[in-house]
């Protein structure tokens, strides 16, 4: 076991060296390219770096400078996580109010567009709305959730002191810098994987910081078990880092410029996309947020999970196969043939270890099913599990050379997604920060009605969002595909746009329920904690860790 | 219970993952860069004119992949509706390659020379004016903006560093042949085309006064898909077979 650094002497606090140094090379380098940089895009970007980097600057030393903060004393480092809690809630607001904005541009595109900002473009704004709802506002769930459950079932503080508030801030900053990117169009185009090569050497620096921060307090733990969630969120820490940095190897046109070129080219650069891609999928949205399932569902519930060999089963042979299955994403390409079957069996026998990691979720209810009548927070949790077994019964089928004949290129698979992203994600998501803003700020939950009317509002827009674009989406490549009875091409390309446009209009208003939702959430935690009764007990302890 | 191991064990746990984890991406991309026929050697690809790469930069800035593809595949009613289907070579100069993922609007692979200069202008400054049903962004800034290019010889030396083989003379004349190929009465028209074959030279934008990132764009959507001759590529030839 290691030393607590929080806990030893002052001399020994490297941590009080370390975040300020980064801040004032942050700032340093920022100023550099501010001042020497010819490329207009970059100043900008470098300004807002620098503005950040001077905001966090005067947060520490308001923080730490000739005090020790409250929350240090303590035995679990819980600031950081309601900070993580508030910016999940800011950016899921914000990403899901940009989806509906590019929803809209497609529904009404005379009334959407602006021919003199080219910012507001939908090529513009379309990364925006994915890197803000996966990477900003999933990535602070999951930062949030981490930071929670590797202490609770550690029984130990945040290793490293200040370091998981560099975390915190960096990886904001970097959100920050992305998204300003993408507007001013700083942009490498890989779905995904958008933002240019400093933002992702600023990213490395934080998600080392990350990795450091959660295995440093795996090693200060008091349990001699590691629970189950941990093996999902080391393992979606770690592959995460490995995924970023493969496919962001990058020459850029010169260290002052925005501008880098991805080092392989054509059919390899493709593949190495769609691995990395398919895994963020598969380690960013689904990993770690399974680390959320195997902590808050048990929790809630007040049961253990299911089956102890089902989690290990679950965990292994769903790391292993996810890997393979990113070559569905280029199936009848120029990608050559073994790999594209070899892409399209992994994925199909990817179907088993997530429907039995759904399976040990929904089983977690055993002799607790009837809390779902009177617990709307837990319903959602299993609600997202629901749509999670959904969703990857989907993707496989999907991934049939046959089917994704038809469903690639089309809609089918922006409804997937969303199957995936507002069910399984955001449900599982709510639910956990449902849980967490009570047990943190020690408050009673305002209101249950008002998560019944979230719970609502939200399932109504994801039924129209996934309805909406099942059948755009079939009904788009069945079009492309039609041969008229001279065996000509049956409909132009033209055609096919116009079919979609009331489909569009039901996909914006399941947007626009969704948001609803969400913003009913956010009234809903901000009442709890601005005037919500305060309880006592802290958060009930964790039933047996998986019956062994 | 071996599997005590690893849950008592972070750093093998750790280790674990990364295992698990690196098979699957060796086995199936590592082998791209050396099995044989993974990119067809076929004839008359050649690395990106100056102006059209930096049309290929604006391609990329503006997001275009978010609803157009450049990859038509090996179906019967894509062949028909946009061409052959797409080689692994007609995409071995792009970093990074644009196949995209989704089709809000059609396929690019092979847009070039489909459409008149005029018509892309016209289509790009207002798509609706020329195609009512589109509901593609409006463009038209893209003709008021002069091409930022003083840094186009950095731009193909990096190019060169990631694998395009650039020759020093392309390198060298960089700029000259960026600014020969928007302007047909240039003096270096003739040593252009020497450096780039099939490269077409016309004032792209229609204003031959500036060199605009509407000139870039169009010369770039111009020639995308026309530099394979189909006519004398065989697929069941030695060397294209996968």
């Amino acid at each position: 076991m290691q030393t607590d650094i929080a806990a030893s002497s002052p001399s020994t606090r490297y941590d009080h060296w370390f975040m300020p140094g980064v801040i004032f090379f942050g700032l340093l380098a920022s100023l550099i390219e501010a001042a020497r940089s010819p490329d207009p895009r970059m100043v900008a970007q470098a300004w807002i770096f620098g503005t950040c980097m001077a905001i966090i600057g005067a947060w520490y030393m308001w923080m730490y400078v000739g005090r020790t903060p409250v929350d240090e004393t303590r035995p679990y480092a819980d600031a950081v996580v309601k900070a993580g809690v508030a910016a999940s809630m800011f950016w899921g607001i914000a990403g899901m109010l940009v989806g509906v904005i590019i929803a809209l541009q497609l529904s009404f595109p005379h009334l959407f567009y602006f021919p003199d900002l080219p910012w507001t473009n939908f090529g513009r704004m379309r990364p925006l709305h994915t890197s803000a709802v996966i990477f900003a506002f999933g990535g602070n769930v999951l930062i949030a959730t981490s930071f929670y459950v590797v202490q609770r079932t550690c029984h130990a503080r945040l290793w490293g002191g200040s370091l998981s508030w560099l975390v915190f801030w960096g990886y904001n900053t970097f959100i920050v810098l992305a998204g300003t990117g993408y507007l001013l169009g700083i942009t490498q185009s890989r779905e995904y994987a958008e933002p240019e090569w400093y933002a992702d050497i600023w990213l490395t620096i934080v998600w080392i910081c990350y990795l450091l921060t959660f295995l440093g307090t795996l090693w200060k733990r008091k349990e001699p078990h590691i629970y189950v969630a941990n093996w999902f969120y080391l393992a979606f820490i770690v592959t995460i880092a490995v995924l970023h940095l493969v496919n962001n190897a990058a020459v850029p046109v010169s260290l002052l410029e925005s501008k880098s070129y991805s080092a392989f080219s054509g059919v390899q650069d493709a593949l190495t996309q769609w691995w990395y891609g398919h895994n963020a999928v598969g380690f960013f949205l689904t990993a770690g947020f399974l680390g959320i399932m195997y902590y808050f569902i048990p929790k809630r519930a007040e049961r253990p999970v299911y089956s102890y060999r089902l989690s290990i089963i679950h965990f292994w042979s769903l790391i292993f196969i996810y890997i393979w299955a990113g070559p569905h994403h280029l199936l009848y390409t120029a990608l050559p043939e073994w790999a594209q079957t070899l892409g399209m069996t992994f994925s199909i026998m990817l179907w088993m270890p997530s429907w039995g990691g759904m399976i040990n979720g929904l089983m977690t209810l055993s002799g607790a099913w009837d809390k779902l009548r009177t617990d709307p927070v837990l319903r959602m949790l299993v609600v997202s599990v629901a749509f999670y077994g959904m969703a990857t019964f989907e993707g496989p089928v999907m991934s049939v050379k046959a089917v994704n004949a038809l469903s690639h290129y089309t809609n089918w698979t922006i409804g997937h997604v969303h199957s995936g992203a507002l069910g399984w994600v955001g449900y599982v998501s709510f639910g956990a920060i449902y849980c967490l803003v009570p047990w943190l700020w020690k408050k009673k939950l305002y209101s249950n009605a008002l998560v019944e009317w979230h719970f609502w509002l939200s399932t109504l827009g994801i039924v129209l969002y996934i309805t909406s674009m099942w059948v755009a989406g079939i009904m788009q490549g069945l079009m492309w595909r039609a041969y008229n009875e001279f065996g000509f091409l049956e409909y132009a390309f033209s055609e096919v746009v116009q079919a979609m446009h009331p489909y569009y209009i039901i996909r914006a208003l399941g947007g626009v329920l969704y948001l609803g939702g969400t913003l009913v959430m956010a009234f809903n935690l901000w009442k709890t904690i601005s005037s919500g009764v305060p309880v006592a007990a802290a958060a009930p302890a964790l039933v047996a860790e998986a019956a062994e | 219970m071996t599997h005590a191991w690893l849950e008592k064990n972070s750093m093998l746990l750790l280790i674990g993952i990364i295992l698990v984890i690196a098979i699957g991406g060796l086995v199936e991309i590592a082998p791209l860069f050396w099995v044989g026929g993974t990119v067809e050697k076929v004839a008359g690809m050649r690395p990106y004119t100056p102006l059209e790469l930096e049309g290929r930069n604006i391609y990329v800035r503006e997001g275009c992949y978010v609803c157009h593809s450049q990859q038509i595949r090996t179906l019967r009613d894509e062949v028909e509706r946009y061409g052959h289907y797409s080689l692994a070579a007609e995409s071995m100069y792009d970093h990074p390659f644009q196949w995209g993922s989704e089709r809000t609007g059609p396929d690019l692979a092979r847009v070039g020379g489909k459409y008149s200069d005029e018509w892309h202008r016209a289509h790009m400054a207002d798509p609706r004016s020329v195609v009512p049903e589109s509901i593609m962004p409006p463009y038209r800034f893209l003709f008021d903006t002069p091409l930022d290019y003083r840094d186009i010889r950095k731009v193909l030396v990096a190019n060169q560093e990631v694998g395009v083989p650039y020759s020093k003379d392309q390198i060298a004349h960089a700029k000259e042949d960026l600014e020969a190929q928007a302007d047909p009465d240039a003096d270096g028209t003739r040593d252009f085309q020497k450096r780039y074959a099939k490269a077409q030279v016309r004032d792209f934008d229609g204003d031959p006064k500036h060199i605009t990132e509407g000139d870039a764009l169009i010369a770039y959507l111009q020639m995308l898909g026309t530099l394979v001759d189909f006519k004398s590529y065989q697929a069941d030839a030695a060397g294209h077979r996968r």
